[in-house]
């Protein structure tokens, strides 16, 4: 038999879960028309394949994880895509969202479906979380983390992070009213044990602990009966075991510290200590998807509350409208006042009812008037009574202090990351403070400024660059101007040694030369000429004139011309 | 009294030296609180704190000429982080400098647009992209919302549009009756 050990603080509750136990898991009735918000995980939208007007069959992909962390989302059934656009959806904002909107044909057509059943057994751990993830499996324990990614991240089995050897089933289920769980390992139990069986082949694990709080008498006979039922050999080392009832142990990091003494780092995750949880759901999800090849497009949704006539689990179909699921459970009783989604520590209230069924739906609790008459807020006395119960050892006073001062850094120093928003604070707080809305605001807060603070380094680096880009281009273009008056100059100082030339001028002196050298001709000295007679000379004399005579008209003609 | 004297003179000798070389051998490169306050505000260029650009500004706080409240964009949050960082009491944003502003993206009118080129030359951050005569846009992820490219534009085809707040940048606000929260 399992040691079981305690974790500090909790609560006590009252359950309320046999209100809406008393009778088997319903199957919703199929809509005319189902919404399917495209994000209903944690992480990245997946990217949407349809577009409007087409037919799709049960089954098949409507949007696929896209890279990172991500999940795929799947036609609940078969029908035409009337639109995809943008519609209210289950958040506590109460915004719209990205949806995709489903007319059913009443076929409920399947897709081909090929389940490859147990040959799981042959397949690599690769393989198969390529199946769990195209199956659009997430933690249905509530946070809705893509399960292909969680257990990715447990593959790698570095020096950092050891090898997984616990794998810890999460059926606490500890949250009042809530029943999903505990009736699908009633009816189910068979199935969740093979999940389980395909969990442990996929990590190889030494133990395996499926964990049940002890308010779940059927639950925990049924999976002991249906382990009892497989041959010993084929389930090794898995135990059921029964847990006191006590606020939040459904919690990962306590349901830890009550199976295996361990505590999880701040800040870590239990795969750092190697143990890994799942949700009974989404084993019960991955059974699905490796025996029937389903994807997940259903899932179990307890109605229940002092508001409602007829409270059940539900087998509803991802999309159906929650009015839907009201209206099958026998409508709201004269005293409604409020519609939460989750339950009534960690939910949140809806405004409207008309709003889709998503994976993380988990829970409608309709809440009376007595229910939501909530005291007057008062001044904090520092009673400490929250620091009592807070499962997390944190210190919620000073948490409150810090995040309504907006003095986030030590807020964080307090390790208010480590918050699990579980409410145990809030609800023993005598001065009804709404503490846990305090932390949430401070982690938006915080998220929010590095955020800023990423996007405030990216815009840096962009103006940084873009200064370099300036001051470069302004420098190259100094240098080029620098450069061709340089040349110019070099160029001047080369012609200036060679004395330079103006072909005016060189024209000028050409003429001014041929000048000089006619008039050097004219003035020709003949030679022997000493010793003449006088008649010879006589001739000369003569002959001179005729030529001047003959210059002289010609030149007084060229004038004349 | 004169080993002593000498003994001092050599012990005043070596420190010099030592704390010399230090002053080389470790010499800081630029002003590390410069960084430090130039990291904490939110990098728009705007120039709404009367500085060119957010360096400039921090250059200003880090030399004491600036007050830490003239960053309009940054807002409280960047108030009290300066204010953290450098030890001094925070201040009210400085209504001269503007008023804290919702988050807002250029967006251009992309039928009007005459691709003059002159926005993508204010732009601190390089978010337009356009040529000459080309249709301009703007790079939303990258646009840091500080209006600079409005006043260029010949045609008025750029608006400032809020971000949208979705599922996913959706914030839990502080309680409605925050009478009995301590004040800060």
């Amino acid at each position: 038999m399992q040691k079981l050990f305690t974790f500090k603080g909790g609560l006590k509750l009252d359950g309320h879960k046999t209100m809406s136990t008393g009778s088997a898991i319903q199957t919703a009735r199929l809509p005319d028309q189902l919404v399917i918000p495209v994000q209903q995980h944690i992480g990245h939208p997946p990217e949407v394949l349809v577009s409007v007007g087409d037919t799709v069959l049960k089954g098949q992909c409507l949007a696929n994880a896209s890279a990172g962390i991500s999940a795929s989302i799947h036609a609940p059934t078969s029908g035409t895509i009337t639109a995809i656009d943008e519609q209210p959806v289950a958040h506590p904002s109460g915004l719209n969202a990205l949806c995709i909107t489903l007319l059913a044909d009443n076929q409920d057509q399947w897709k081909q479906r090929s389940p490859i059943k147990d040959q799981y057994k042959n397949k690599d751990c690769h393989q198969l979380l390529e199946l769990i993830s195209d199956a659009g499996i997430v933690g249905l324990g509530g946070a809705t983390f893509p399960t292909a990614a969680k257990l990715q991240s447990c593959q790698s089995g570095t020096e950092t992070r050891p090898k997984i050897k616990t794998l810890i089933i999460n059926g606490a289920e500890c949250e009042p009213y809530i029943s999903c769980d505990d009736v699908l390992m009633r009816e189910h139990a068979g199935n969740i044990i093979s999940g389980v069986q395909i969990l442990q082949h996929i990590l190889q694990v030494e133990k395996t602990v499926i964990a049940i709080e002890d308010n779940k008498p059927e639950a925990i006979a049924s999976l002991q009966q249906a382990l009892k039922d497989l041959s010993a050999d084929s389930v090794h080392d898995t135990e059921v075991v029964s847990i006191a009832t006590r606020y939040p142990t459904g919690g990962e990091k306590q349901l830890i510290k009550v199976i295996t003494g361990k505590e999880v780092p701040a800040q870590g995750r239990p795969a750092d200590i190697g143990i890994l949880c799942q949700n009974v759901a989404t084993a019960n999800s991955i059974y699905r998807a490796v025996y029937l090849d389903e994807p997940v497009i259903s899932r179990i949704v307890t109605v229940t509350g002092e508001a409602i006539s007829q409270p059940g689990n539900f087998e509803t179909l991802i999309g159906t409208a929650m009015s839907e699921l009201i209206k099958q459970a026998g409508g709201y009783k004269n005293n409604i006042a409020g519609l939460v989604m989750g339950g009534p520590m960690m939910g949140f209230a809806l405004t409207d009812d008309n709003l889709p069924v998503s994976k993380a739906c988990n829970c409608l609790l309709t809440k009376s008037q007595d229910d939501i008459q909530q005291p007057a807020i008062k001044a904090c006395i520092r009673c400490g009574e929250c620091t009592d119960v807070c499962p997390a050892n944190l210190l919620p006073q000073q948490l409150y202090w810090y995040s309504s001062s907006k003095n986030f850094d030590r807020a964080q120093d307090l390790h208010l990351f480590d918050c699990i928003e579980c409410g145990c604070c809030s609800t023993v707080c005598p001065s009804h403070i709404p503490l846990v809305q305090y932390y949430r605001f401070a982690k938006n807060e915080i998220w929010a400024q590095e955020k800023e603070r990423e996007k405030s380094d990216q815009a840096r680096q962009r103006h940084e660059f873009r200064e370099a880009r300036i001051a470069r281009e302004k420098a190259e273009r100094d240098e080029k101007l620098r450069l061709k008056k340089e040349m110019l100059a070099k160029k001047k100082a080369a012609e200036g040694k060679a004395e330079p030339v103006d072909p005016k001028k060189a024209a000028i002196d050409a003429a001014l030369a041929r000048v000089k050298a006619k008039k050097d001709a004219a003035e020709i000295k003949p030679k022997n000429t000493d010793n003449l007679t006088a008649q010879q000379q006589e001739k000369i004399r003569e002959a001179d004139e005729r030529r001047q005579k003959s210059s002289e008209s010609s030149r007084s003609k060229d004038k004349a011309e | 009294m004169f080993t002593a004297l000498i003994i001092l003179a050599i012990l005043a000798g070596v420190f010099g030296l030592v704390l010399g070389y230090s002053a080389i051998r470790f010499k800081v490169e630029g002003d590390p609180i410069v960084d430090q306050i130039d990291a904490l505000l939110p990098q728009t260029q705007c120039g709404q704190c009367t500085y060119p650009g957010c360096r400039p500004y921090a250059t200003a706080i880090a030399n004491g000429e600036a007050p830490i409240n003239q960053c309009p964009p940054g807002g409280e949050s960047t108030i009290l982080q300066l204010a953290d960082l450098l030890g001094i009491e925070p201040l009210e944003l400085n209504p001269e400098n503007g008023t804290e502003a919702i988050a807002t993206v250029a967006v251009i009118d992309e039928e009007n647009c005459i691709g003059c080129t002159l926005c993508i030359q204010a732009c601190p951050v390089d978010a337009i992209m356009g040529a000459a005569k080309q249709m301009h846009t703007v790079i939303e992820d990258e646009c840091t919302g500080c209006d600079l490219c409005l006043p260029p534009c010949p045609v008025d085809c750029i608006d400032m549009v809020p971000i949208k707040t979705e599922t996913t940048n959706w914030k839990w606000s502080l309680p409605d009756s925050d009478d009995s929260a301590p004040k800060a």
